[in-house]
């Protein structure tokens, strides 16, 4: 389908009900990430930059992926802007862009009055909670390329997703001890409803400029370029290398062990960030239609199969090997099995 | 004193996903009387609610106190308790210390074996109090969930949710305990935004109300009350009807703990799109009810119901209509979109959908099913249906998977074959095309309903035998719960239409032609017969299963008519009912007994115990062994006659006939006589009998009657 046509439409007369909204109407859009982050740096977390490498999701962000594995407690805010290029729309959709801006919080250990601080942050958007419909509906999250998942909820507020809610089980194929609490914030969304307004592309980025102002160009090229320019040879050899790369990275080591942290001998996050671009290869081929479903999940195995050796790997050197995640696991643990 | 006091107890957690908080409650309720009795405490029925944030149990009386129990310990004989002069010996005196009990307060009883000397113990009962502060952790920890979370490390405890707070009260005071660092006490929360976060309970009595007032409806047949109540209304108003949906009216239920419903309005522009789409995007995304007017054409209104006890500046209804103004647009547009190609020209993009990796994709699957259905559908027509149209059976089978490849089904995958059917139809195809496309997939349940034409049977028996056949043919075969691609389903989907139908079909004939379509299409397969006949037995057993649990059969009636023949279910279903409706006559029962006991014969004999030999006339010697062989020839010949004409009842009448003659053959004749030949005739006799009358039934099978 070439999504080029999508909603020409559909956006003209949403540009009609705009105008006839109050102008300043909820916090903008940077104003929004703003509130978030100086609440959740209240709340101990590290404020942190986004990934200098093109991500599908927050949780991609070494900042989520490494941190969550082994034992030692963290707390981290970031945005991470998130390319999905088969939801690119050229930026005639007012609700599907090709990236759009997650805002991920972790909380590591998960905190006991987690939904309660998550509910504050509302609050503090301006958000009246005795005013809106606010449910946790169950939605576990599950990404196939990190080998992770989780157990959680997806957030409504008055029927509009606006968050991610997860307790991490695993990741990179590792168990998780302790459970970390991931919160992803769709910013543009909650924008949107703070504002009033019917498409992304309306709302007011600061006081001077909308979100179309600073980001259409980038919408329209990217889905040409996803949908209609990408080299599909290329890009699979681009694949191909990227995943030569990283396999080469961890292949040239000697099997980690304890205390190597930051020796030479083993850049495994360089391994990973080549694992990060296989991803998003991958989601161009996708975008292009260049894959048939067989493959498709083939070229996801490739990928999951790189994140996996690279969590195995740097737990490894942390000295938090699978088999020190897995003693004490004995027989309350196996009694704990009736439960899975 | 008091013996008795309430009980209380709650798990407070985070969000329990909806779907799973009913049965939760149920299996608490059957883990806590299992305990509770266990201990002999239970002595009045428990009861147990659910609301999004908490499971609750309660009864309104336990005993507080384990009754004491007496024992009684036996020690030596009194002949060896004492000596002669009736001093304790040596013996007793070890006893006395074993037990720990003094001589002067042991005592002799006298059992069956003689009189002993004996000590009473007793076991003093614990309070209840303590034995619940060990079963309630237990019983938390026993309660299982499709897919539990641990929260608080790999060594922590696994539940559906993190559990947050934990009441649990006996006779008002708490039953202390700890589960994964929450404290059991005496304080539940509220509704989480409308009310209090700390409410002091004292036990049942005041738990339900003081919730009430704190916005949590703990009673779900009482949100559901409220749900139906304000729904009437707000439909009353309108002058409106509701569009009836069960399932989402529990799910509701279940999503909040102070359920509101509110009305809300769309563009009346969207009513131009099918209602089937628009009650979709409502119910599955939204989870809206939608309202119709009297003609049950949907009205441009929906009811949200929401988690508070009112939409204070109407702030809730305006969210709600925005989201559904941008749903339904998508919806438009793919509806739009989708039909800027004709629906057979999407076959090309099944070959990008896979089936299964080595079953191929959903266009082989499609060759397969047209091969399948012009098959099905040219055998009715020669055996004499005439609406069976192969044509159109075709063409339906061709356009039934190319929906799956339009944006509505990708977004709405639950319009499967729905929006092919209504694509089929704008694009102006034949109407019984047309409904065969929409209701392929039918039926989906033992209780949804059939294809309403006969196009439509042929192509969603093709469609289920083929995954059957296909996900056999490499070895995916559902086994306990594991049964990824509804072969169960599809199973029991074939047999119903058979049944319901009333359609003539030889399941044999189609498992091979569907293994033929599987090796002469992609992905080439070749099927062996130990796999066809793996086919035909668990289509057997879906069948057994729905004979028995929907159509009320008794299980011995199916199985006795399933094994003389399961080829063509709607035949063994006349059988049964023949079986079923002479079974308690006077002859048919002891009949059926001789007949146990005439395979029980053959069986002992051993493997040429006269099997497949002919009946020599010379050597039946006896009155009662001609009368049978006689006779048995003569029923036979009526009996066949009224099984050609489907006459199954008769033909069971007649056979029940042959009951006194067999009698007195059992009565005259020893079947086992010393002399060979002898012994291998009337063998042969009763062999050949039982082959006879077995091709109705195997009467074997039936289970006697216990008077």
């Amino acid at each position: 389908m070439n999504p080029r046509s999508i909603a020409a439409g559909k956006l003209k007369k949403n540009m009609r009900s705009v105008t006839s909204q109050r102008k300043q109407q909820g916090l903008s859009f940077q104003a929004v990430i703003f509130a978030l982050q100086n609440y959740w740096s209240d709340q101990g977390c590290i404020v942190q930059q986004p990934y200098d490498v093109e991500v599908g999701a927050g949780t991609m962000h070494p900042e989520t992926f490494f941190r969550v594995l082994g034992p030692d407690p963290y707390r981290v805010v970031y945005v991470q802007p998130s390319r999905r290029p088969a939801d690119g729309r050229y930026g005639e959709n007012p609700n599907r862009l090709y990236k759009h801006s997650q805002l991920q919080v972790i909380l590591k250990p998960s905190p006991t009055d987690v939904q309660a601080l998550y509910l504050n942050s509302l609050r503090v958007l301006g958000i009246d909670l005795k005013q809106h419909d606010i449910r946790f509906e169950e939605d576990n999250w599950e990404s196939p390329t990190l080998g992770a998942w989780g157990v959680g909820w997806q957030v409504l507020l008055d029927g509009l997703e606006i968050t991610q809610f997860t307790y991490f089980q695993q990741s990179g194929g590792m168990d998780l001890d302790p459970v970390s609490c991931e919160l992803t914030y769709g910013l543009e969304r909650i924008a949107a409803f703070l504002q009033g307004v019917d498409s992304v592309f309306q709302l007011r980025w600061s006081s001077t400029s909308s979100y179309g102002d600073i980001r259409l160009a980038e919408e329209q090229q990217f889905s040409v370029y996803s949908f209609e320019w990408a080299d599909a040879k290329r890009t699979r050899e681009m694949f191909d290398l990227c995943e030569k790369e990283a396999k080469a990275i961890l292949a040239r080591r000697e099997r980690p062990t304890a205390g190597m942290a930051g020796k030479q001998e083993a850049p495994i996050l360089a391994a990973y960030d080549f694992c990060l671009k296989c991803s998003h290869l991958f989601n161009v081929l996708d975008s292009r239609g260049a894959i048939s479903t067989t493959e498709r999940a083939t070229l996801i195995a490739r990928v999951r199969a790189l994140s996996c050796e690279v969590a195995r790997d740097y737990c490894a050197i942390h000295g938090w090997g699978e088999s020190a995640a897995e003693s004490g696991d004995t027989k309350q643990g196996a009694m704990r099995q009736v439960h899975r | 004193m008091k013996d008795r006091g309430a009980f209380l107890f709650e798990i407070g957690c985070e969000e329990i996903p909806a779907g799973l908080l009913n049965k939760a409650a149920s299996e608490l309720k059957k883990l806590l009387e299992k305990h509770l009795s266990a201990n002999g405490i239970f002595i009045e029925p428990l009861s147990t609610h659910s609301a999004p944030r908490r499971l609750a149990a309660m009864c309104s009386a336990v005993l507080l106190q384990q009754a004491d129990e007496r024992t009684e310990v036996l020690g030596p004989p009194k002949s060896v308790a004492f000596d002669n002069v009736g001093q304790p010996t040596r013996a007793a005196e070890s006893f006395s210390e074993k037990q720990g009990i003094a001589m002067s307060n042991l005592y002799t009883t006298i059992t069956p074996r003689g009189e002993y000397l004996a000590a009473a113990r007793v076991i003093h009962g614990r309070p209840a109090r303590e034995i619940l502060a060990e079963v309630l952790p237990r019983v938390m920890h026993e309660l299982t969930f499709p897919r539990s979370m641990y929260w608080t490390g790999k060594k922590g405890a696994r539940f559906i949710r993190p559990v947050r707070w934990i009441v649990a009260l006996l006779d008002g005071k708490p039953i202390p305990f700890e589960y994964e660092m929450v404290r059991s006490g005496n304080a539940t929360e509220g509704h989480r935004f409308l009310g209090r976060s700390k409410i002091q309970v004292s036990g049942p009595k005041d738990y339900i109300e003081k919730l009430r007032r704190n916005f949590v409806l703990v009673d779900a047949a009482e949100r559901r009350k409220k749900i139906e109540r304000e729904i009437r209304s707000i439909v009353a108003k309108g002058k409106w009807r509701l569009h009836e949906d069960a399932g989402l009216l529990e799910l509701v239920t279940y999503l909040n703990e102070y359920p509101t419903v509110i009305r809300g309005d769309f563009d009346a522009e969207y009513l131009e799109l099918p209602p089937e789409v628009t009650v979709t995007v409502m119910r599955d995304h939204q989870k809206y009810f939608a309202v119709e007017n009297r003609r049950a054409e949907i009205e441009s209104h929906f009811l949200a119901v929401i988690n508070l006890d009112k939409d204070r500046a109407g702030l809730v209804r305006q969210g709600h209509q925005k989201v559904l103004r941008a749903r339904l647009a998508d919806a438009q547009f793919f509806w739009q979109a989708d039909q800027k190609r004709r629906l057979a020209d999407y076959i090309e993009k099944l070959a990008h959908i896979t089936f299964e990796s080595r079953l191929g994709s959903y266009r082989d699957k499609t060759e397969r099913m047209r091969h399948l259905a012009r098959k099905i559908a040219g055998n009715w027509f020669d055996s004499g249906i005439h609406s069976a149209d192969v044509g159109a059976a075709d063409r339906a089978a061709q356009l039934s998977k190319c929906d799956l490849a339009t944006e509505m089904v990708r977004e709405f995958t639950e319009l499967q074959g729905v929006m092919g059917g209504l694509y089929a139809r704008v694009q102006g195809e034949d109407e019984e095309v047309v409904w065969a496309i929409y209701e392929h997939y039918k039926p989906v349940g033992t209780e949804d309903s059939i294809p309403r034409n006969l196009t439509g049977c042929a192509v969603s028996i093709a469609d289920k035998l083929d995954s059957l056949v296909a996900c056999f043919g490499v070895g995916i075969i559902p086994s306990g719960s594991s049964d990824p691609f509804a072969l169960r389903r599809a199973a029991s989907g074939i047999v119903q239409i058979l049944l319901e139908r009333g359609i003539p079909f030889s399941l044999s004939a189609a498992v091979s032609a569907s293994a033929q379509a599987l090796k002469a299409n992609p992905p080439k397969i070749e099927l062996g017969t130990e796999a066809e006949k793996q086919v035909l037995d668990f289509i057997g057993d879906r069948a057994k299963y729905l004979l028995r649990e929907k159509y009320g059969f008794a299980y011995d009636e199916v199985n006795a008519a399933m094994a003389a023949g399961a080829d063509d279910l709607v035949d063994v279903r006349n059988r049964v009912v023949a079986l079923k409706a002479i079974r308690h006559s006077k002859n048919f029962a002891p009949l059926a007994i001789a007949f146990r006991r005439i395979r029980k014969i053959l069986e002992k004999a051993g493997p040429d115990g006269g099997r497949g030999g002919s009946v020599n006339l010379e050597l039946l010697r006896l009155t009662a062994e001609r009368d049978l062989h006689r006779e048995g020839r003569e029923l036979a010949e009526r009996a066949g006659k009224h099984k050609r004409a489907g006459e199954y009842k008769e033909a069971l009448e007649a056979i029940s006939e042959l009951r006194p003659t067999v009698d007195r053959f059992f009565e005259d004749v020893l079947v086992m006589d010393k002399d060979e030949s002898i012994r291998r005739n009337r063998l042969a006799l009763l062999a050949g009998l039982l082959k006879e009358f077995s091709t109705i039934a195997d009467f074997s099978e039936m289970v006697a009657e216990e008077k």
